[in-house]
């Protein structure tokens, strides 16, 4: 099976039907083309090949779309699983075999212009009118229309809209509906729907993102999704059971982004380095030949950090998924006890990961000095396509908000004699022998620089104090400094890799694994030194060492690190970079690239003869 | 009022008057918005002359932007060119001269998207670099466009430094010419603009041999493409160098040149010279062309860095006035989500460093004003300190503002990621400048090495620079504040910032020092402290910046109002900077704990006062909307109905895609033989 897997991924590569022109020279509207044409293909070829894993489509489609979005993600991601999660069979019999055969091809449609994050605010409204047992959903104003939906705006005929549901005269809150919006076989807008594509944007070039404007459109009162809530004929508004329910897809997908955070800063660590490693420039003893860049330790200092900090991003992407697939078990059994930690987790992990590496491979992509701002080097598209997730599926702010939230939640039920469980436990030590900055001095020296347990402790020290200075004072503190959060999300982070390393059996990657954790480690006290001291963690002469030995590490992972970018294992085609190329040929091939770049199709451009022979006629 | 002031809201005026979010926050503002604006131009004539400028360009349909989001690669390398064939009729008609007061605006007016900005700076190399005779021949047939100009110094394999630059000329005495080539790939030249599809000419940066010695790298005037009908000339390959994140409007080019011969009189000879027999003779001091580079660093700030930054602040603080999203009191109306403290601490900082750096820039310019005329009277004496400046300033600013800039694209939530708020496109054009005009880390390096040579010559009591004298005077201490009032003093603030760039630079001195004396090579000593050296020089460059805000604030003669709330941001700037960088302040116990807690109270108190002036002090940068051309920032914040209307106007809903009929369509209805 798995041979089988390996096997048309290789034949995804190498078929002639998923090549196409470097994507940077294409506009929009050809890219969209493109990406439709390869959605519809893989489509063909997952049913030939029987694939239906998640995992392994997921695997398929991103070999297919190397890593980018493309129209179909929200018919796959989001229309189909909502079907199976909250239709009724009778329900699944209507839509999802014509769904699962692309006769209808639906969309999620929930964020509208005026709102995101906040669900509650939602304008759009569905109206139960008994006479005809139809809803008549409505964009009221113009902040109602929706705005962003993936695959809306040309491909889909379908969309579950999410809207007010009013029924007999009362507001039961948000509501799932089927909406059919495009004419089946013309691909029309249906009467009463106004629909279309909201633009250019930072990235998503191949996405469709749409609006959607209702006016009085009526669907049969059997088109709102009804497992859980429902409305009778009469109008009669049943409750459903539990709302916590429909987090599980969020804290998936929330999950999912904490590994793509390790894939996205990893493709551009693999490409800064490799890169860093074939330019020479400058020269550091007069005489001799320009060194690799890679030599300079400025340039070892903005990329190292980042490899290590892909490398732990990578193990937390694991260890979210593993937990996401246990407690998911427990939930489809009803026991949702372990919900709210997870929940938490996720939201503060999506955030940390998410913003670190936004911020990583923008670093990765300056340190390639003006080539990384040509489109060759590959970084600007992971950016622009990786960017967006520090606000889709949860804004960053907000997230860690939440996680705030549920620390200082935490906290108070340890202080009343509660024990608490998971990655927050730390906190039941703090009753016990509280944390006084005054009396740490002796605490101080022992934590041992070199060794990754004693550094999550310091970590875990770091969390516990400031979320104990956020909950005592929180008036004060209300919710202004992100601090407490991300000192916990740093300190999972620091403590998972750590407990990896045990795992790794060669004593050899073992050995180089722990240079990474503890650089990452070291890293980033360096970088919050503030903490540590003001809360009397470590002392100055500590910091002093802390920052010579991040600078001792840097020397010590040099010789690796290529291999270590290598070990990524990310195929040329997949990486999509010139500078980044495995065999290192990156000036040929540039020269080679910019061939191709569409001002360069005639000798002559048209401007000459459109403007400037004019202007120098005249003059 | 008296003065010209353009209408803001020009741009789809059928929405309706200005949204009573955005026009509440209006009436509140604690200062005259025209005063301050006068004030940021340097006087009310200057703002009058500005919007004569604005008006004129933005009133000319020729230099519309409108579609600028949904244009390829193409259509805006041709209207740029089409502009700035427009602009000398338009310059011509009004009367402007390039030497006149309005010159300055009208990069502004355009907002950038213009051709030929590099055959200005071949008009400018020539003019610095060429002999009278060279420029008497040059310079008239570049002004009238007789010929179109690039400059190409940047090579494949080669950027800010220099010497390592690879492209040959050969002299050849028997037919008195120079042989340009470029002997490896890596040498081709990659990056100059307009040189992929524009230009007739540009100064070839190459090493030059004569005799059979190398003396270094010397600029060189090259045909590429014939007057007549522009294709290349012989031995030369030229073209675009491809798709970037931004620039899409500049033809930034390759040339690769094979046995291209240029006569003896086309090397520009102001300071050396082969004469006829191969003899090369240096003339004068060549210190004026690192006089020149220093200038252009600086008067990029301005244009290409802090009015991004600006118009960036403007768009993210008035939607965030026009966005309600969720509730702060259960029961009322959704809150205005600049009323989030967190909102807050995300975009007001930045506005502050907007300010900050529109002063330090007034700053710069003047001491190189001074520089200048020192220099025309052969005193080079300030040369190394200005060069400092403009390596370190330039470094720091165009990073600081990068990340605001992205900040503010963030803070807008999904909308900000579309083309249509202007966000995306100032963020990728801004973060260019990290990189040209000199990579910013080696810019903070050569500031360091500067720094460190001015702290050993003070320590020894030889004369430095006023600037830094305070390297050698700082001494060790704590400070004196007691409670979060006494860090709202500038002469607190300015200490602290002091200290810790002078313990900085001392600690990285002493760090060299020490590797050197225990037997490390120089070389290798500088390289493994050049992280902490990096740190310090820009450590220096935001102690000036604090510093040089206070004093601006102290002496600003303008209404109470104004002086007010520039003290307020000015102290929100440096508190900022020390929150963020509690570690180095708190690392030698120069604050305590304890007044690190006091600076946080302080700094989050400042942020509610500096909110309810928030939107007066983006109107006050008096962007337009053309020029702004963004469907979130807009004076009137209709944001909601300009965004729908704009996207009905994007080509994926004008055309129907081809995509349905061909993909699509077979796949909806299952006809695909495969299927």
């Amino acid at each position: 099976r798995a041979e089988d897997f390996v096997m048309s991924l290789a034949l995804v590569i190498n078929d002639p039907d998923f090549q196409h022109e470097d994507l940077n020279f294409l506009s929009r509207s050809q890219r969209y083309e493109q990406a439709i044409r390869k959605s519809s293909l893989m489509v063909m070829k997952l049913r030939e090949h029987g694939i239906a894993d998640p995992d392994e489509i997921y695997w398929f489609k991103s070999f297919i779309h190397r890593g980018r979005p493309e129209p179909l993600d929200l018919h796959l991601g989001m229309f189909l699983p909502t079907l199976l999660t909250q239709a009724t069979p009778e329900q699944q019999d209507r839509f999802f075999m014509p769904a699962w055969n692309l006769e209808i091809i639906g969309t999620y449609a929930q964020t509208e212009m005026g709102h995101g994050t906040h669900l509650r605010g939602l304008e759009t409204t569905a109206t139960y009118d008994p006479a005809t047992q139809e809803f008549i959903l409505n964009s009221p104003t113009v902040t109602s229309i929706k705005w962003w939906p993936g695959g809306l705006g040309k491909t889909s005929n379908h969309a579950i809209v999410l809207a007010q549901l009013y029924t007999q005269g009362q507001c039961k809150g948000l509501h799932a509906f089927i909406v059919p919006i495009r004419q089946l076989g013309t691909h029309e807008p249906l009467p009463g729907i106004t629909v279309g594509d909201i633009g250019p944007k930072f990235g998503y070039d191949e996405m469709d993102n749409g609006y959607l404007k209702m006016d009085n459109f009526r669907i049969p009162r059997e088109n709102m999704l009804m497992k859980y809530a429902q409305v009778e004929p009469d109008g009669t508004y049943v409750k459903p059971l539990s709302d916590k329910l429909t987090y599980g897809t969020m804290v998936f997908i929330r999950s999912l982004i904490v590994g793509d955070s390790a894939r996205s800063l990893s493709r551009a660590c693999t490409i800064a380095i490799r890169y860093s490693a074939v330019r020479h420039q400058s020269e550091l003893k007069p005489g001799e030949p320009e060194p690799q860049i890679l030599d300079y330790q400025t340039q070892q200092y903005k990329l190292f950090p980042l490899l290590a900090t892909a490398y732990a991003f990578h193990f937390v992407g694991a260890y979210i998924k593993n937990t996401y697939h246990r407690i998911s078990g427990d939930i489809n059994e009803g026991d949702l006890s372990e919900l709210p930690e997870l929940h938490a987790l996720t939201a503060g992990l999506k955030a940390f990961t998410s913003w670190t590496a936004n911020a990583g491979i923008e670093e990765c992509r300056m340190a390639c000095g003006g080539h990384g701002y040509s489109r060759c080097s590959g970084i600007p598209d992971i950016y622009v396509t990786f960017t967006p997730s520090c606000t889709y599926e949860g804004e960053n702010t907000v997230m860690m908000l939440q996680t705030a939230r549920f620390l200082v939640k935490s906290y108070t039920q340890v202080t009343s004699g509660q024990q608490v469980t998971g990655m927050v436990s730390y906190l039941n030590d703090l009753s016990r022998q509280r944390i006084q900055p005054q009396h740490v001095a002796a605490r101080a020296v022992t934590v041992r620089l070199n060794d990754p347990v004693s550094l999550v402790e310091a970590y875990k020290a770091r969390a516990a104090r400031l979320v104990e200075a956020a909950a005592k004072n929180l008036q004060a503190e209300l919710n202004h400094r992100r601090s407490k959060e991300d000192a916990h999300c740093h300190y999972v982070v620091v403590k998972l890799f750590t407990a990896k390393l045990s795992e790794v059996s060669n004593a050899a990657v073992r050995a180089v694994l722990t240079e990474l954790c503890l650089l990452y480690a070291l890293y980033g006290i360096s970088k919050n030194t503030g903490d540590f001291l003001q809360a009397g963690i470590l002392t100055d002469a500590q910091i002093t060492q802390v920052n010579q030995h991040v600078k001792e590490l840097l020397a010590t992972i040099r010789p690796n690190a290529v291999a270590l970018v290598d070990s990524f294992d990310f195929h040329d085609v997949h990486l999509g970079s010139v500078l980044g190329r495995y065999d290192g040929n990156v000036y040929e091939n540039m020269f080679e690239w910019a061939k191709k770049s569409p001002l360069n199709k005639t000798e002559v451009h048209e401007s000459f003869h459109k403007h400037l022979k004019p202007m120098q006629a005249k003059l | 009022m008296a003065l010209l002031e353009p209408s803001k809201h020009s741009q789809g005026s059928v929405l309706g008057g200005v949204n009573p979010d955005l026009a509440s926050e209006r009436q509140t503002a604690s200062f005259s918005v025209e005063k301050l604006t006068a004030c940021l131009d340097g006087g009310e004539e200057n703002t009058r002359q500005r919007r004569a400028v604005v008006e004129a360009i933005e009133r000319d349909p020729a230099f519309s932007r409108e579609n600028q989001y949904f244009q390829s690669q193409n259509e805006r390398y041709e209207a740029a060119v089409r502009k700035a064939v427009h602009l000398q009729k338009k310059m011509h008609e009004m009367g402007w001269t390039e030497t006149g007061p309005e010159f300055k605006y009208i990069y502004r007016a355009v907002s950038g998207d213009i051709a030929f900005l590099l055959h200005r700076i071949f008009i400018r190399s020539i003019s610095m670099l060429g002999s009278d005779k060279q420029i008497d021949k040059w310079i008239p047939l570049a002004t009238q466009h007789k010929l179109i100009g690039s400059y190409a110094q940047t090579e494949l394999g080669h950027g800010t430094y220099l010497q390592g630059l690879e492209t040959t000329a050969v002299f050849d005495s028997t037919t008195q010419e120079f042989i340009l080539n470029t002997p490896k790939i890596s040498a081709m030249k990659w990056w100059p603009g307009d040189m992929g599809r524009s230009a007739t000419h540009t100064v070839v940066f190459a090493q030059l041999y004569t005799n059979g010695q190398c003396y270094g790298v010397h600029p060189f005037i090259v045909q590429i493409r014939s007057l007549r009908d522009h294709s290349l000339c012989p031995g030369i390959t030229a073209g675009d160098i491809g798709p970037k994140m931004n620039f899409e409007h500049v033809d930034n080019g390759y040339l690769m040149l094979q046995n291209v011969r240029v006569p003896r009189e086309n090397m520009l000879n102001r300071f050396c010279e082969v004469q006829p027999d191969g003899t090369y003779v240096r003339q004068g001091s060549q210190k004026i062309n690192y006089f020149t580079m220093t200038t252009v660093r600086i008067s990029l700030i301005s244009d290409e860095v802090i009015m991004p930054l600006m118009k960036a602040c403007t768009i993210a603080i008035r939607y965030s006035v026009v966005r309600r999203q969720s509730k702060l009191k259960p029961g009322e109306q959704e809150a205005k989500i600049l009323d989030y403290q967190t909102q807050q601490e995300k975009l007001l900082p930045q506005l502050a460093a907007a300010y900050a750096f529109h002063f330090i820039n007034n700053y710069l310019q003047e001491l190189f004003n001074r520089g200048y005329r020192e220099i025309q009277k052969n005193n080079f004496e300030t040369l190394p300190e200005l060069h400092a400046f403009s390596s370190g300033f330039k470094a720091m600013v165009t990073q600081y503002s990068t990340s605001a800039v992205q900040i503010c694209l963030q803070a807008c939530g999904g909308h900000g990621y579309s083309s249509l708020s202007g966000l995306p496109f100032l963020y990728t054009k801004i973060i260019a400048s990290c990189i040209y005009e000199g990579e910013n880390t080696i810019l903070l390096l050569q500031t360091a090495r500067f720094l460190i040579k001015c702290l050993r010559a003070a320590s020894t009591g030889q004369p430095v620079p006023p600037s830094v004298t305070y390297l050698a005077a700082v001494k060790p201490g704590k400070c004196p504040a007691k409670n979060k009032l006494e860090f709202l003093s500038p002469k607190i603030y300015t200490e602290a910032y002091q200290h810790m760039a002078a313990r900085l630079v001392s600690s990285a001195a002493a760090k060299l020092q020490d590797l050197i004396q225990s037997g490390v090579k120089k070389h290798d000593a500088w390289n493994q402290c050049t992280v902490q050296l990096a740190q310090a020089a820009k450590a220096h460059c935001h102690y000036i910046t604090v510093k040089n805000f206070a004093e601006t604030v102290e002496k600003l003669k303008t209404e109470a109002g104004i002086r007010r709330i520039m003290k307020h941001l000015c102290d929100l700037f440096a508190l900022h900077g020390i929150f963020s960088n509690a570690g180095v302040f708190l690392h030698d116990g120069y604050i305590s704990g304890a007044q690190m807690d006091m600076i946080t109270a302080s700094y989050l108190d400042l942020l509610a006062v500096i909110r309810k002036d928030a939107v007066p002090l983006v109107d006050a940068f008096d962007f337009t909307d053309k020029s702004l051309n963004s469907a979130l920032g807009s004076y009137d914040g209709q944001v909601y109905q300009r965004l729908y209307e704009w996207a009905q106007k994007s080509p994926t809903n004008k055309q129907m895609s081809p995509a349905y009929e061909m993909y699509l369509k077979p796949l909806l209805h299952n006809t695909q033989s495969k299927l």
